[in-house]
């Protein structure tokens, strides 16, 4: 692995450049959806507690974000996408970096474990674990299967949040679960399609770099169907209502829709993948949408 | 052409991120103590098991 270093190591890391390693982009999609895996919770928590197991699923995702970057600074630096963040840029050290997600990550845990309750705090632990030594460790320079797997890691929020308030786990969480996990691979082949000289660049065998967009677009109509199917799920098994059920439906069919086209279009260039583009920015709607909806509709039940 | 540094508004720089973090830290800090006095109360009125008077 390259070693980026510093362009001034006498400098003090900017305590912004600290937050932005937290990737506070995705922190804030991980708070949203473990906030609504806590208010479709049939247990609700005090407030002060609710707010604590949001900060440490934050905190968690924090610093997971921190050790993703900590690791991947030589492939940060090659992609456009990435190379300007703190180590790349060289605003930072690669220690600091990695001292300062383990802090946090340690820290994101033991507050879950003494505030809320142990399963939380094991499933935040292994929900860090997963990411940084599964995902990013193992998996991401390895297969092209590596978000597929690795979106795991990015479901634990929803089902966090329902142990937090519950202390158990149910048919529901995991069902929230699965729908983050099977809307992974649409959503981040979408983006991969469009910046697949960027991965390449960096050599991330992401799909569309190591395979065709043909079969990229079929993989991902693939998920998609899977995760219309785990998305509707709770309406006819009893764990949501019709307002559910009606709006998972519609903005489904949308997200099915959307990657047939995808499918059908066949655009070659990042230029012409107009589906693609449409696609990826709806996909990220869709997903707080279904969160929103399927926690309001267990609140008015 | 690659210049060096003048070295005094490199310790001015220096010493204004130092400030800035160790305010930062401040901060977060007396807000985590604000948060661990809220939990204690939160955790003494819903009565739940794990306190030590309980």
């Amino acid at each position: 692995m390259t070693v980026v270093t510093v362009s001034n190591p006498s400098l003090p890391a900017d305590w912004r450049d600290f937050f932005a390693l937290t990737k506070p982009r995705v922190m804030r999609s991980v708070v949203f959806t473990a906030l609504c895996g806590m208010l479709a919770a049939p247990v609700s928590l005090p407030p002060v507690l609710a707010f604590t197991a949001i900060l440490a699923i934050a905190l968690a995702a924090g610093a997971a974000g921190a050790l993703n970057q900590w690791y991947e600074s030589d492939i940060d630096a090659l992609m456009k996408r990435t190379a300007k963040r703190p180590l790349p840029a060289g605003k930072m050290e690669r220690e600091t970096a990695l001292q300062f997600g383990v802090a946090l990550g340690v820290f994101s845990v033991l507050l879950m474990g003494l505030a809320i309750n142990i399963l939380a705090a094991v499933l935040l632990a292994v929900s860090i674990l997963f990411y940084v030594l599964v995902y990013t460790v193992g998996l991401k320079r390895l297969t092209p299967q590596n978000i597929v797997i690795g979106g795991a890691a990015g479901a634990f929020p929803p089902l966090i949040g329902w142990v937090a308030a519950t202390g158990s786990v149910s048919a529901l969480p995991l069902l929230m679960f699965a729908i983050i996990f099977l809307w992974t691979p649409p959503h981040s082949w979408a983006l991969a399609l469009l910046i697949r000289d960027d991965y390449a660049k960096g050599g991330v065998p992401m799909l569309p770099v190591v395979a065709s967009a043909k079969t990229t677009r079929a993989q991902m109509l693939f998920y998609t169907v899977l995760m219309t199917a785990a998305a509707i799920s709770p309406w006819p098994l009893g764990l949501a209502g019709s307002l559910y059920g009606i709006v998972a439906s519609v903005l489904s069919a949308i997200f099915l829709g959307l990657t047939v086209w995808v499918v059908v279009q066949r655009a070659e260039t990042p230029a012409t993948m107009k589906a693609e583009r449409w696609l990826f920015v709806y996909s990220i709607g869709y997903i707080l949408a279904i969160f929103a909806t399927l926690a309001t509709d267990r609140c008015l039940a | 052409m690659n210049e060096l540094p003048d070295p005094t508004s490199q310790a001015a720089l220096v010493r204004k991120r130092q400030r800035a973090r160790a305010t930062v830290l401040a901060i977060i800090l007396f807000a985590f103590v604000i948060l661990v006095f809220a939990i204690s109360i939160a955790k003494i009125k819903a009565g739940m098991p794990g306190m030590p008077h309980q």
